[in-house]
């Protein structure tokens, strides 16, 4: 071009305009930046590692020296298939799985309920305090502490004796671990069966009051119905984390109280299997895509 | 009635009814008799207690003191499920999770009315609002004036004593508005049941009432029917509320002409019989299309607002602006607020 600019004032921070503009123009720019990082990091990482477990449990070992040997077959799922005692743990691990999750919701709903419909914003402020005080004091600590109170010796034996009632002896059995569980992942079920309450409008409630319902029939008809989705959504957690969890079997279970995550934690430590872990650990993976399939039909992802 | 007829039991009586909010007072002792079959309007402003009545009658609220009669029976103490009250809430306050049928067939589910009544009342009602195809889908799928109907038909299918609607309309745009009264008033006539009305619509009141009564601070102001409320205003709140009103002082006598009985005198036309004349000058000129408003400055100091309709095409009207002019008005259409002793203001 022919035309003297130098006389024309450059518009000002031109170069931030021009860079901004290109946003404008490729509107697909934006969400790429924003995105490749997090989901660089998710397909490397998380993705990457759940592919080469799938990979490692079609692979066995070396029984003298315990390497890997990586021949395709599919003994470790033959194994688990075969042998009743894997059957055994898959089952008490479900059940666990299910009587906490069970346990919670139905520990959790009334709280919430409280919480979302009842209490001042004062006392909720507190509750919620309450509810999550303990997931910052670490998961150890926490354990130990129940170790404390159910051994034999313990805080709940000595408090049953001295009130004159036999002691009831539930350290190391799975009722303890089952009590440990819910109380552990409690405040994953209140948080988002809560957020479910709170969002159901007052005038639903005197709706149904108005059409004649008492409050049970409306808890029953209403409220029930619309705080599904959040007891769905918070079942995910408690379900999930009792799944994979490795450590309160060791701490507090005994003798029989084995689940698939201490199992997996045994096979890679103790006895060095890793590809037999690895077809092991896919267990609870398929469990909770299924899991998550049922939740989603139910509406639990719009809860969260 | 004639005498010797036992008198009819009223729908609704309420008598000192109190309610207050911790320094608000949301009801100062009201008493209220809604007869049978009446459409009947509680009208103010915001804040006026309206709701907070409405609320009372169905029991959503507690009164501080007083008693509320449906039909004769003491109801007081009674929750909402034991009263013969049906509401239709602001936001209708649908089951997002239920049908349409679903919504509409829940009162009636609740009282264990049987299969095939239920099945025939379902019907009858969707025939009612004009929304027989839309039974089986969501609230979610319907449109304002759609959902509101449903709320409707869900309150009305149970036959209450009593019908309480708290500002059904005031979320559809006017269009719809006019066409939603119409139909609600049809609605009403057809069966017959007894409706208390919550609007801070003044024109909605003055439509569909038999007689209505208009609040502030708690306290009932006047209660008639729109023309006792219109024309015959028992206090300057009344007056203000309803209509736009002129308020003028002349020989220690406060009274109020309304707008459309004012008329404004062309140059050198003698003033007709009968009506008082004063002078002004227009301020202000506001054409809203069926009508046009002048906004005068009379010579005394007050300013008044007088309507013409517009019969003819004009296209002049501005030139009215900052002209001196006469307006003339009949006596008798005008209503005295109070007398006060001459002088004082």
């Amino acid at each position: 071009m022919v035309v003297d600019t130098s006389k024309r004032p450059r518009p000002k921070g031109g170069g931030a305009v021009a860079f901004q503009s290109i946003f404008w123009r490729l509107p697909w720019l934006r969400p790429i930046l924003l995105l490749t990082p997090p989901l660089a990091w998710f397909v490397a990482v998380y993705f990457a590692s759940l592919v080469l477990l799938l990979v490692t449990a079609f692979w066995t070992t070396n029984t003298f020296t315990t390497q890997i040997v990586q021949v395709w077959n599919t003994n470790n799922f033959q194994r688990i298939l075969d042998e009743p005692i894997y059957h055994t743990i898959i089952g008490r691990t479900l059940t666990m799985a299910a009587a906490v999750t069970v346990t919670d919701a139905v520990l959790a709903f009334p709280f919430a309920y409280f919480m979302a419909r009842i209490a001042s914003r004062r006392v909720q402020t507190l509750l919620f305090a309450a509810v999550l005080l303990p997931l910052w004091a670490s998961y150890l600590a926490r354990l130990y502490a129940w170790i404390l109170i159910l051994n034999h010796n313990g805080l709940l034996n000595w408090s049953l004796q001295s009130i004159g009632l036999p002691p009831a002896n539930i350290g190391y059995t799975n009722i303890a671990m089952w009590i440990v569980f819910s109380y552990i992942w409690l405040p994953f079920m209140i948080i988002p069966t809560y957020a479910a309450l709170e969002r159901v409008p007052e005038s639903l409630l005197e709706a149904a009051a108005d059409l004649g319902a008492r409050r049970w029939r409306t808890l029953v008809d209403v409220v029930l119905p619309l705080a599904l989705p959040g007891v769905v959504a918070g079942s995910i957690f408690t379900f999930a984390l009792t799944l994979g969890d490795f450590i309160t079997p060791i701490l507090i279970g005994g003798a029989g109280s084995s689940l698939l995550g201490n199992v997996v934690f045994d096979n890679v430590g103790i006895a060095s299997n890793i590809p037999f872990a690895a077809a092991l650990a896919m267990v609870p993976v398929a469990i909770m895509a299924i899991y998550l399939l049922i939740a989603q039909r139910l509406g639990a992802f719009e809860a969260l | 009635m004639t005498a010797g007829e036992q008198p009819k039991k009223p729908a609704l009586r309420l008598q000192g009814v109190k309610k207050s909010y911790g320094p608000v007072v949301a009801a100062a002792g009201i008493d209220l008799v809604v007869e049978e079959g009446e459409f009947f309007t509680l009208l103010g402003p915001s804040g006026s207690g309206k709701t907070t009545l409405l609320r009372l009658i169905a029991g959503f609220e507690r009164p501080d003191a007083g008693t509320i009669e449906l039909g004769g029976r003491d109801v007081t103490a009674l929750p909402p499920y034991m009263r013969q009250t049906n509401t239709v809430f602001q936001d209708y306050a649908l089951f997002p999770h239920m049908s349409v049928g679903q919504n509409i067939g829940y009162g009636l589910r609740i009282r264990h009315v049987p299969g095939p009544e239920r099945r025939k009342r379902i019907d009858r009602a969707l025939a009612m609002v004009r929304l027989t195809e839309l039974e089986n889908r969501r609230p979610n799928q319907l449109s304002g004036g759609q959902r509101q109907r449903v709320a409707l038909a869900r309150a009305v299918i149970n036959e209450p004593q009593v019908l309480l609607l708290d500002e059904p309309l005031g979320a559809l745009d006017l269009k719809l508005r006019q066409e939603m009264q119409i139909e609600l008033k049809q609605i009403q006539k057809e069966v017959g049941i007894t409706f208390v009305y919550v609007t801070h619509d003044q024109e909605e009141a003055l439509t569909m009432s038999d007689r209505l009564a208009v609040m502030t601070n708690g306290q009932i102001e006047q209660i008639g029917s729109p023309v006792d409320v219109y024309e015959r205003p028992a206090s300057e709140f009344v007056a203000g509320f309803i209509g736009i009103s002129n308020v003028l002082l002349r020989d220690g006598v406060r009274f109020v002409v309304r707008p459309e009985k004012i008329r404004m005198l062309a140059e050198g036309e003698p003033a007709p019989s009968g009506t008082t004349v004063e002078a002004g000058q227009v301020e202000e000129v506001i054409y809203v299309g069926m009508s046009t408003r002048y906004v005068v400055r009379l010579d005394r100091g007050e300013q008044l607002v007088a309507v013409r309709q517009n019969m003819d095409a004009i296209g002049d009207a501005q030139k009215f602006e900052g002209r001196p002019v006469r307006l003339a008005w009949t006596p008798d259409n005008t209503f005295v607020l109070d007398k006060r002793e001459v002088g004082s203001p």
